[in-house]
Parts: structure tokens; sequence; C-alpha cells
């Protein structure tokens, strides 16, 4: 298949470098953690807040620059995308997976340490 | 070339891209054909971290992904994981 991507400005790639190391646990979603918009968001939302972690959401549907640019930087087609310590861990099901399997929950005690 | 529906589409690109030895898909839109949860067992899949099998699914599907609004991979497995977790299942 041709994928065709854009490619990202190097501001704008310095930008979102900027934005996904901005918290340790940072989630790009539809809506906001009070106001989910969307069943998926909604869902993350409510594990972040299960496992007992400080997280900072932030609202694609405000801003189209960085919904579509997230999209090539984080090479994921969808959202919710979450980041944790700057890197790219994964949408909802990689999420809901690796909460069920306590993954989740080491690596987030992990980031606090460090 | 006959007209396929979303489904089908996304079942035969998933098929041809990752050969899976288990594949189901499930329009969960309700008719309206733009929401989708996908279970996919492959070989391809052997030595790779979950992260990276979803890529794999959603770079097959990179076009289908423009026009669906809803992709929820909740299964990537190998054929062994997917085996023992038959026979758990079987067992229980």
């Amino acid at each position: 298949s041709t994928r065709c991507f854009a490619a990202l400005s190097p501001e704008l790639k310095t930008t979102l470098d900027k934005v996904v190391t901005s918290h340790k646990v940072i989630l790009f979603m539809k809506g906001t953690k009070d106001f989910p918009q969307c069943g998926f968001s909604n869902t993350v939302v409510s594990i972040l807040k299960a496992v007992n972690v400080p997280f900072e959401t932030v609202n694609i549907l405000e801003n189209e620059i960085l919904r579509s640019g997230l999209k090539e930087y984080s090479q994921w087609p969808t959202f919710p995308q979450l980041y944790i310590d700057g890197e790219f861990f994964g949408g909802c099901d990689i999420t809901i997976d690796a909460y069920k399997s306590g993954e989740l929950q080491e690596l987030l005690e992990k980031a606090s340490l460090s | 070339e006959p007209m396929l529906n979303s489904r089908n589409r996304l079942n035969q690109q998933l098929r041809a891209k990752l050969s899976p030895s288990h594949i189901e898909v499930v329009d969960t839109s309700g008719g309206c054909g733009a929401s989708f949860q996908v279970e996919i067992v492959s070989e391809q899949f052997e030595g790779k971290r979950l992260l990276e099998r979803h890529r794999m699914v959603n770079g097959a599907l990179a076009e289908e992904m423009k026009d669906i609004h809803a992709l929820s991979i909740t299964k990537a497995q190998t054929p062994d994981q997917w085996k023992k977790q038959q026979e758990s299942q079987t067992s229980q």
C-alpha cells in the first residue's frame, strides 16, 4: 500500500518534541479529562485515574495542526495517544492490554521514580 | 471489480498482508460501516511487541483507515499465544 505522509516541518517537529515531553504522562485525546468526547478517550482517562498517576490531557479537537501533526509524529492514525516519559506508548487497546497485564502500572512506577 | 463492503475489504487486506492463521473482523458501527473490531493471529507478530503489532495492522489498513471512524484491535497474537489461550479457555 502507499502511505502518504506529508513531511512534518522541522519547526512543528521541534514543537511536538517539546509538547510530548512537557509532562511525564500526557494524553492527547478527544475532549478533556473532565469531559471526554469519545468512548476510547474516556477509557484511557479512566485507566489513568484508576492507576492514580498525575497526568495531563490535551484536546486535539481544538487544534487541527496538533491533530494532524501528531498522527505523523507518532506514526499512529487515531486518538487517543498516550505518551509516557516522552515516548509514545499506544492507543486505547494497547493501554487496556497493558493495564490488565500490569505492565502499565510497572512502567508508570518506573517513570515516576526516574 | 465487485463492490465490497468495508468489513470484507478489511478482511481481505489483512489476509493479504499479514497471512493470519485466525482473523475476525466485527462491524461495531451498528450498520454504518465505519467502526470495527479486529482479532488477528499471525506468525508475522513473532518477536514483536504489542505496539509494533498494532502498527502492522494499522499499516496494512492505511488506505482503509481514512474512512474508518474507529478501529479497535482487541487481539494481535502469535499462533503460539493463541493456542495457549484457546487451551486454557477449554480447560476451565
